[in-house]
């Protein structure tokens, strides 16, 4: 290593701030978000609905940048991680935590100016849910990491609809169900195939704790109350037809996937066909229904 | 000016440039926010 390396202060690139908010994560937590401001019955002023939706999209970044400052250890063990600017050295941990704090603090700020100060301190209790609970508390201590720490990035369809309404009522916290329940099978069936870097670096997911057979049983488990959860609303007068057939269809399409991962026996990446299939699914599932509970307030059947 | 030098320079222009673009669009936000505010009120 040259001085030069040594003394430089390090500069990062803006792709590698962008990087820290994790904007693929950021897209479905702005859709969720905007489908819950949609399936509003009120309608919001347009300008407030951007900046309601930008400050739900900055909350994810700010809680995305304190997970990966804290992580930055664990980042470096596992393959899927270790390119991140953190861990790579492109970054220094302290940038990552001001910068973290500083739009944590601004996205809560701005949504309560924008919209109302109820949906801003649901964005505030879902960065502190995901920051605290989930990546401090949970994650390098329990299996039921997910299950528990899930529960952040089910806010936002509530903060979309809060910040419509100025109130929650039964519809986002079925919305908001859906999303929790939806997060065990999506992340075990994903951590069945990269069990490998979650074990090496020792990060307790339901896989490397309790095997693959466990695993795929929870998944199912899981799937039946999420299939129950996300059709209620149209039995309970909430959504029309249109929501209730497409969730109906993808909630079938969804335990018969988990059922194949059900029936798989391969402990080997290789053989976990099921699974892969079951993790890209989950992603279209959670868009297409929540693309569906918007389309139903404003084109009912 | 070495090659680290001109890389950190590069990197300090660039983000310069986005962090001004980003603050004229908050200004611009915040103008929007408060028109649409008024609105609502009147």
């Amino acid at each position: 290593m040259t001085s030069t390396t040594i003394t430089t202060p390090k500069i990062a690139d803006w792709r590698d701030i962008l990087a820290l908010t994790k904007p693929r994560v950021m897209s479905l937590v702005v859709f969720t978000g905007l489908a819950g401001m949609l399936a509003a019955p009120v309608p919001i002023h347009p300008v407030l609905g951007f900046t309601a939706i930008l400050c739900i999209a900055l909350g994810a970044g700010a809680a995305a940048a304190l997970n990966m400052w804290y992580e930055a250890d664990l980042d470096a063990l596992m393959k899927r991680t270790a390119s991140r600017p953190l861990p790579a050295g492109r970054m220094d941990r302290e940038s990552a935590l001001h910068f973290g704090v500083g739009l944590s603090f601004f996205s809560v700020l701005l949504m309560g100016l924008a919209a109302n100060w109820l949906t801003a301190g649901i964005l505030a209790l879902s960065i502190l849910f995901y920051v605290l609970v989930y990546t401090v508390w949970l994650k390098r201590r329990t299996p039921q990491n997910i299950v528990i720490g899930g529960a952040a990035g089910a806010f936002p369809p509530v903060i979309g609809w809060a910040a419509a309404t100025g109130d929650v009522t039964l519809l986002p916290i079925l919305l908001f169900a859906t999303i929790f329940l939806w997060t065990p099978p999506h992340f075990w069936a994903l951590s069945l195939f990269v069990r490998s870097d979650y074990a090496s670096a020792g990060v307790p997911m339901l896989p490397v704790v309790a095997g693959e057979a466990a695993t795929r049983r929870q998944i199912f488990l899981y799937t039946l109350p999420m299939v129950a959860v996300s059709v209620a609303p149209w039995p309970l007068g909430l959504t029309g037809a249109l929501y209730g057939i497409v969730a109906a269809g993808l909630g079938l399409a969804f335990l018969f996937l988990s059922m194949l991962v059900l029936g798989n026996k391969a402990v080997e990446p290789a053989g976990m066909k099921p699974e892969k299939r079951l993790f890209a699914f989950s992603i279209i599932y959670l868009f297409v229904l929540f693309g569906a509970v918007a389309v139903d307030r404003w084109l009912p059947l | 000016m070495n090659p680290d030098e001109q890389e950190i320079r590069r990197r300090q222009r660039s983000r310069a440039i986005i962090m001004g673009v980003l603050l004229a669009a908050f200004a611009v936000l915040v103008y929007a926010i408060t028109i649409a505010k008024m609105g609502l009120r009147g």
